[in-house]
């Protein structure tokens, strides 16, 4: 039997721009600006390789790690830091869940979602450095600054991060507690949160160690923890003790982030 | 009982699902909605319960006249109105117990319901519930441990433990095999018989509406095109509510689904007596 010669269609994948003009236009300027501005970028290569032996001087100072001479004050420090990570990631949370379930848009009315996606916006707008900066200046010196530093940080992360979570949940289930006639209370603890539970955890765990990690970086403007004890070591030239200090805080990082990849495992 | 007048919804997108629905239903019986896709059956029995907020008509269960009530009056209202969905619609990261007694929300304060503490009547009520469906063995799994057809039995017994007067029954079938589907419909069936309690089920499956149901209305574009017994289910009726289509299988069937309804179904025994046939009830995954 003879089969029919298939008229071949020439067929290739569409474009992600249709237009082709804008197509090329997008791609040739992409292009252009990558070129001038690494045309135009000064890198003096003597510099370059004059910093090279003063980094390794630096890094030879780092050892041998001092943690002796003053383990007073990194214990100090540490126990700041953490004091602060654990109060900060506490009243952060604690704010951060109605402000966040009043930014997912599909549970939120009108005026509540613009004003919960607006302290949002604000408090992810601004670094945690320009934040510490900020309340130190307002509340003088010390840790007190750092901890309210931290909880406003967290807001913003975990609250975007939380009403994300709450528009993609299924909303079959949350229907279902609905019709049962519920209220709106208890809409919330059987149809929404069962569904962000994991969520809610595992963004609880990750946010504390941020707020650890940047509970070092908020002391060097003066919001107290291991931070502060970090900028007195490198301005006291004790740079042995600085790189203790600085191995002290990646194995309490190592340590939260290996405790809380387990946690996660566990809740799902 | 139920009566439901001039009831049309239009959606803010435009599309007109409702176009003025009359619909009496006086007592305890089995109703089949059918229709095709996008005939707006999923918003009738929705704007029933204001799931979806009718755009005009009203709604009146036992003379109350569910579209004028306020929030607070409208779920005392859903509490006696349960209701089972498509995909079961069950909470995937609660335990069956607590699905099922999510069904009580209405009757209890939200503390209550917060510590998990129903009063004992409820949590003998939801025990009895699943040792009806045979699934009390279950209690304390986690509901995305069950298979299809154990989900929708559990979302029977989170809709029957609202004591409801009316069941909403949302396409309880559409992602079950073909056993399965017939056995949940038996078990809606009788367990409206058992309660006296009235049920309006979506089905997009012709036969599985003819065996099980009393009345069925056929639905097409938001208007009832079709009110009537099983048995006069033609092959104009079909094409009056679906279109133009062979409908020859689909109505020689209807002999069969007589018998199949005389029958004595095995399935009653085996959810009466459910200690030895516990085995058989969870084969039926």
């Amino acid at each position: 039997m003879t089969v029919a010669a298939p008229t071949s269609r020439h067929w290739s994948k569409p474009p992600l721009i249709r237009r082709a003009w804008l197509r090329w236009a997008l791609g040739l300027g992409a292009v252009v600006y990558l070129a001038l501005a690494l045309g135009t970028t000064e890198i003096n290569w003597t510099r370059v390789w004059e910093g090279v032996p003063r980094g390794a001087r630096f890094f030879a100072a780092f050892f041998p790690p001092n943690f002796t001479s003053r383990a007073g004050d990194i214990a100090d420090g540490i126990l700041e830091s953490l004091w602060m990570t654990v109060v900060a990631t506490a009243i952060g949370i604690a704010i951060s869940i109605p402000v966040g379930i009043g930014a997912a848009k599909n549970i939120a009315p009108g005026a509540v979602y613009y004003f919960c996606r607006g302290i949002l916006a604000v408090s992810r707008s601004f670094q945690e450095i320009i934040l510490a900066i900020f309340f130190v200046k307002l509340f003088g010196f010390g840790p007190f600054a750092g901890v309210v530093t931290l909880s406003f940080a967290t807001i913003g992360f975990y609250g975007k991060l939380l009403a994300e979570d709450i528009e993609d949940m299924d909303p079959s289930q949350a229907e279902a507690v609905r019709a049962t006639g519920a209220g709106w209370l208890q809409w919330i603890n059987y149809g929404v949160q069962p569904q962000v539970m994991p969520r809610v955890i595992g963004l609880g765990l990750y946010r504390f160690d941020i707020n650890f990690r940047e509970s070092a970086v908020v002391g060097i403007v003066g919001a107290g923890g291991i931070g502060a004890t970090l900028d007195t070591a490198f301005n006291r030239y004790e740079f042995d003790s600085a790189a203790a200090i600085l191995l002290v805080i990646i194995a309490i990082v190592m340590l939260v982030e290996y405790s809380s990849g387990y946690i996660r495992r566990w809740v799902r | 009982m139920l009566r439901i007048k001039g009831l049309a919804k239009r959606y803010p997108t435009g599309d007109v699902a409702l176009k003025g629905v009359d619909l009496d239903v006086p007592g305890a019986e089995v109703m089949a909605l059918i229709g095709p896709s996008g005939a707006g059956k999923s918003t009738l029995i929705r704007c029933i319960n204001r799931l979806v907020e009718p755009t005009a008509g009203s709604v009146t269960l036992n003379g109350t006249e569910i579209t004028a009530l306020g929030r607070r009056d409208l779920r005392r209202a859903r509490r006696r109105m349960g209701m089972i969905f498509q995909e079961y619609a069950l909470v995937e990261r609660l335990t069956v117990m607590e699905n099922v007694l999510s069904g009580r929300l209405g009757y209890v304060g939200f503390w209550q319901s917060f510590a998990r503490r129903f009063p004992q009547a409820d949590v003998d009520e939801a025990f009895r519930l699943l040792a009806r469906v045979g699934l009390d063995h279950m209690a304390d799994k986690r509901a995305d441990e069950l298979s299809g057809g154990q989900r929708q039995r559990v979302g029977i017994c989170r809709a029957l433990i609202q004591n409801p007067d009316l069941l909403l029954v949302d396409e309880p079938t559409a992602s079950l095999d073909p056993k399965t589907s017939r056995q949940i419909m038996r078990l809606i069936k009788e367990l409206c018989e058992e309660r006296k309690l009235t049920a309006i089920i979506n089905i997009h499956d012709v036969m599985l509406a003819q065996i099980f149901a009393e009345r069925i209305v056929g639905l097409r574009f938001g208007e009832v095109v079709y009110d009537g017994p099983p048995a006069d289910l033609t092959a104009e009726v079909l094409t009056k509510i679906y279109g133009e289509e062979d409908w020859s299988a689909t109505i020689r069937k209807v002999g069969e689904a007589a018998e199949e309804t005389a029958e004595p179904p095995a399935n009653v025994v085996a959810l009466e007596s459910r200690k030895p046939h516990r085995d058989r009830m969870a084969g039926l995954s």
